[in-house]
């Protein structure tokens, strides 16, 4: 039988907690950090979900998409609000990629191209 | 889709349910509800009173919901009997049982619901009734029970998964969000929900898949926003509940192959200031036939009062009122996260 060879586990998500065993005051100032930036403030909690969905697709951290997909519906988004969220991130990433031929533009120009 | 029992499916017996409950549980080495409650000091969890009688006069239905905790349907027959209502009834009359909670099933399909309900009307108890919206426009026989209900005063509590069609109709069947818009604008017309009218009418909020209801509070914000916007229909509130690990649900987890993390997921959100507050302490259930458990999802699976009293007509509070509740793995579904009942949220 072939070995598996991801380095992402599904069961992993579950030891996030567990980053603190060799540097707990660290992980506790980062989790309580965590906790205080997802709570509801001038945005709401499904608000800071749908923005962390969107995030982490931009980053492509498979834990986080499967960890905001269950929460954004657990805070009762829609599949629209959801897809819209994921759109945005997708966009100023294509957005963020485009605007850097500027500087090809302007390489172009300096070289008499 | 038929029930569990029509189809012949192993899942229709109590003790199959159970049992993969128990397998799973030791299979993820899972601590038991029990061993859980020690922990938080409630065990063994007693009752604090018996203020409400939850009778399910039925397992009849007009709607197959995927998520069924009762395994209710078209196709179930079990029914209480006019006797055993009497005999509930005496059980209501009890000073110190305050309310009347009435499930099924639909429970409006029961030949003796209207007299059950106007017998109880005469004991000026408080009278809830959990209808399924969709029963009103079931017929000639249920058309005018908006009316029936006002007249009572009764409180109506309907399920409804969502504040949009696809993920409703998904849950309970195609057209069930349609009806149940036209059914809440009826009983808005009458003026349930709205503000001030003494007519109570609360929604009934439940996950549509293997995930628990987040906020209470901000999730009646957004039915409350989006029923007014899109339907102009009004409610007064809203209690999200946790989808039980028993019966169609259980199916549902074993055939997508989700058991395994959602049991783990109601375990890691036990919350001890949620079990404090279950229903089971409050609530007495009574089964079609008379049989009495500590709630509902216990009448499901089979799990009966043990004990001196242990049938409706041999109610006696005091000695309820002192039992001992029985608990198996599914307990974890109403102590998860901030907790679950038929009345919402705990915590």
């Amino acid at each position: 039988m072939a070995q598996e060879t991801t380095y992402y586990k599904p069961e992993d998500l579950k030891k996030f907690g567990n980053i603190g065993e060799f540097e707990p005051d660290l992980a506790k100032k980062f989790f309580d950090y965590y906790g205080a930036v997802f709570a509801d403030g001038a945005l709401s909690a499904k608000e800071k979900s749908l923005i962390a969905l969107a995030v982490a697709h931009v980053v492509q951290c498979p834990y986080c998409i499967d960890a905001y997909t269950t929460d954004t519906l657990e805070k009762g988004a829609t599949e629209e609000q959801m897809w819209e969220a994921i759109h945005v991130g997708a966009a100023i990433r294509s957005g963020s990629t485009l605007v850097h031929s500027v500087q090809a533009l302007n390489k172009v120009k300096e070289l008499g191209v | 889709m038929k029930s569990l029992l029509a189809r012949g499916s192993e899942l229709a017996s109590s003790k199959e349910q159970l049992k993969i409950l128990t397998e799973v549980s030791e299979k993820l080495a899972l601590p038991s509800f029990s061993d859980k409650l020690k922990e938080a000091g409630l065990y063994p969890l007693r009752p604090t009173g018996v203020d409400i009688l939850q009778l399910n006069v039925g397992k009849l239905c007009n709607q197959t919901c995927k998520h069924c905790h009762v395994d209710a349907g078209p196709d179930r027959r079990e029914t209480m009997s006019k006797e055993t209502m009497q005999e509930c009834l005496v059980a209501l009359a009890t000073p110190g049982v305050t309310t009347l909670d009435i499930t099924g099933g639909a429970p409006e399909m029961n030949p003796n619901f209207r007299w059950l309900v106007e017998e109880a009307s005469k004991l000026r108890k408080k009278i809830m009734i959990r209808c399924n919206l969709t029963i009103l426009l079931a017929g000639e026989k249920y058309r005018d029970l908006p009316e029936f209900f006002a007249e009572h005063k009764v409180e109506v509590v309907s399920s409804l998964p969502f504040f949009q069609k696809r993920r409703t109709d998904a849950q309970r069947g195609e057209g069930v969000f349609d009806r149940s818009i036209e059914a809440l604008k009826k009983l808005n017309s009458l003026g349930y929900g709205i503000p001030d009218s003494g007519l109570v009418l609360n929604l009934v909020y439940n996950p549509v898949g293997a995930f628990l209801a987040g906020g209470q509070s901000t999730l009646e914000n957004d039915f409350k926003k989006e029923l007014k916007q899109a339907y102009d229909v009004q409610f007064n509130s809203l209690f999200a509940i946790t989808n039980m690990p028993i019966s169609r649900f259980l199916e549902s987890l074993l055939e997508n192959g989700n058991i395994d993390a959602y049991l783990e997921k109601l375990v890691t959100a036990f919350n001890p200031v949620a079990a404090t507050g279950v229903m089971c302490r409050n609530t007495l259930s009574v089964g079609w036939d008379g049989s009495l458990y500590d709630c509902d999802f216990n009448q499901m699976l089979d799990m009966k009062l043990e004990g001196k009293v242990s049938k409706i007509s041999e109610f006696n509070k005091s000695i309820l009122d002192s039992r001992e509740i029985l608990l198996h793995q599914h307990c974890y579904g109403c102590t998860a996260g901030a907790g679950s009942s038929c009345a919402g949220s705990i915590t």
